[in-house]
């Protein structure tokens, strides 16, 4: 892929995650504001994580989607701010964007199996 | 010139988005392996959340739910500048943005 296309894929990749996070901090949002109104605990936690298949699934895509927005977004930051460019930086991204991934799936793993 | 560009809401929602994107981004894998505890029981997560209980930690809390907020309402923003004819709301959007991450940070905070 050239370069010019790679930045474009990147862009658009970058939008429609953002578009898709927009839905689901929503939910998030409610949900956090809920929990610590019922008032947080464990039993409380994992009861609401494993009372409907639909919670893992969510949170999978929420995880996916902010590790893609994360490490394109990052990605951005250090060439702009730090004038970091080129195949580090993309290797960088790269490996940030896999690390939240790997870590946010065995966050989800935790809470709902 | 330039002092002049930094006194636009422009300007300012921008280094507000961008903030808040980087914060989060360092955030997120403290959060994950805080979630992680799970994986050793229920009482490994539940002594987690008794931790996060000090005043410190709820007004941390607060801060990262307000930067959550601020960055999604600032990513509508610049969504909607980018894909929809709206340029002359750009005040408009950056007060909008200002006003729901304000109003998420004080719902959060009654809650809590």
């Amino acid at each position: 892929m050239s370069a010019a296309r790679t930045e474009a894929a990147l862009w658009a990749a970058q939008r429609v995650t953002a578009l898709l996070l927009a839905g689901f901090v929503l939910v998030h949002l409610a949900t956090m504001i809920y929990a610590v109104r019922a008032g947080l605990s464990a039993q409380a936690l994992l009861a609401r994580t494993h009372s409907s298949a639909a919670w893992p699934a969510f949170y999978a895509l929420f995880v996916l989607a902010a590790a893609i927005h994360g490490a394109i977004g990052l990605r951005t930051v250090a060439a702009e701010w730090l004038g970091w460019r080129g195949r580090g930086a993309d290797a960088a991204a790269a490996a940030a964007g896999l690390a939240l991934a790997v870590l946010g799936l065995r966050a989800v793993w935790a809470v709902t199996a | 010139m330039m002092r002049r560009a930094r006194n636009h809401p422009a300007w300012w929602a921008f280094l507000v988005h961008r903030l808040s994107g980087v914060a989060l981004a360092l955030f997120l894998p403290a959060h994950f392996l805080a979630l992680g505890t799970a994986l050793q029981g229920e009482a490994r997560l539940d002594a987690f959340l008794r931790w996060t209980e000090q005043p410190a930690v709820i007004a941390a809390e607060w801060g990262l739910v307000v930067l959550l907020a601020a960055h999604m309402a600032g990513g509508l923003r610049l969504l909607a500048l980018e894909l929809l004819p709206w340029r002359e709301w750009q005040k408009a959007l950056a007060a909008a943005a200002a006003g729901f991450a304000i109003f998420a940070g004080l719902v959060f905070a009654l809650a809590r």
